[in-house]
């Protein structure tokens, strides 16, 4: 990482933006039957991003224009969206990344119900977070009443599913979640795994026993696109095939 | 911090699983340990079949008999019948329960797919196991020619 100092020269030489042409699925529940295309010209830098375009259209073009964002940092998980046919958050897709030469394609992540433009009812992904119970249940007491003590290599055994944002990327890229909203979805799963393989959780068996149900694990039929969705690098193909190899176990 | 704190909300809403077998792991399971069988199975069926001495050349109804005849390639044809025909009507379950949402739908492809196994396997069965290439009493023009010879 570089430090900024004082004997920089000023002004670099000037960046220069060009137009980019984004078309959006356009969906107003008031008065449209069907979602349309709408496309819009934007001037962007190169190092500007998906997220900055919604805001320019939303600001200077047409203030209609719906979709979610909090954090606009890659960390809240509100702005998961397709982009040019790919699940991806707009807040971390830069211009640059992307063919400008042609237009750029924008649309809600697909398989949960739309509700307005970019914005889809996330409810039934929260769903199936909650019924893996994502939450740590033990019932001993720590030593000395303080923390629950862990080796490094015990937290590093379920690292990689902390990172989850709950963005709905992979669950909105899975074909079997597409066809079927009953699939738990590779984020329930990844947020399972998180607790079964902790040390200081206690109820890996009754997540094991939620996840190996009918629509369960046995669903993934392990296409890797939820992996590839995942704006954390999250693997989570990975974390559903340990979780299916500690159904088979009966243990994590 | 004794008690289990109860999930936030709503409670489990799906139907909970009878305590029976579990099909959807087994289903799984079977999937994965025929699948690495049949890839031994099949490949060495084809490597016998076309490409051994005079390879796809020598492919006739003789070839045939001669193999259904050898118990070894009874066993082996039987073998892949049944984990072959199991595995692709599994498969095909799985594609269905993704794909078909209707109810009705559904369980008229799968009853199909159920049919279609079972009348393959039973009669790929039938003549794994009581395959003649010389019926007795059969007329001789239609029998082939080895069959005069003994």
């Amino acid at each position: 990482m570089s430090t900024a100092t004082i004997d920089q020269p000023a002004a670099p030489e000037a960046i220069e933006s060009f137009t980019v042409t984004l078309i959006i699925r356009r969906f107003d529940p008031e008065v449209d039957d069907e979602p349309r295309w709408q496309d819009f010209d934007v001037e962007m830098f190169p190092t500007d991003r998906i997220l900055d375009a919604l805001h320019k259209i939303k600001w200077e073009q047409d203030g209609s224009l719906s979709f979610r964002r909090s954090c606009a940092h890659g960390v809240c998980g509100s702005d998961a969206m397709r982009i040019n046919g790919r699940n991806r958050l707009a807040c971390k897709t830069l211009i640059k990344d992307l063919d400008v030469t042609k237009p750029v394609y924008v649309e809600a992540i697909k398989g949960l119900p739309l509700e307005k433009d970019l914005i889809v009812d996330m409810e039934p992904f929260f769903e199936s977070f909650k019924e893996v119970q994502p939450f740590l249940m033990a019932s001993s007491k720590p030593a000395d009443g303080k923390e629950r003590i862990q080796t490094v290599a015990q937290r590093a055994r379920f690292d990689d599913t902390t990172k989850c944002i709950l963005c709905a990327a992979c669950t909105s890229s899975c074909p079997v979640f597409w066809t079927d909203g009953q699939y738990f979805g590779p984020a329930a799963i990844v947020n399972a795994h998180r607790f079964i393989f902790d040390s200081r959780d206690e109820n890996a068996a009754v997540r094991l026993d939620i996840l190996n149900d009918k629509e369960g694990v046995w669903r993934c039929r392990t296409t890797f696109n939820c992996t590839e969705a995942c704006p954390r690098g999250i693997q989570v193909t990975q974390a559903i095939a340990e979780v299916k190899q500690a159904i088979m176990r009966g243990k994590p | 911090m004794t008690t289990t704190i109860e999930a936030p909300r709503s409670p489990y809403s799906r139907a909970p699983r009878g305590r029976g077998v579990n099909w959807e792991k087994w289903g799984w399971i079977y999937m994965r340990v025929s699948g690495v069988v049949l890839i031994v199975l099949i490949f060495g069926h084809l490597f016998v079949n076309l490409m051994v001495g005079e390879g796809v050349s020598a492919l006739n109804f003789g070839f045939v008999a001669g193999k259904l005849a050898d118990p070894f390639w009874r066993v082996w044809d039987i073998v892949m019948l049944w984990l072959a025909l199991i595995h692709g009507g599994n498969g095909m379950r799985t594609l269905v329960n993704d794909y078909a949402t209707a109810r009705l739908t559904r369980g008229i492809l799968k009853l199909a797919i159920l049919g279609a196994v079972v009348v393959l396997i039973v009669l790929g069965t039938l003549v794994v196991f009581t395959f003649d290439p010389c019926p007795a009493g059969a007329p001789t023009d239609l029998l082939p020619l080895f069959c005069q010879a003994s």
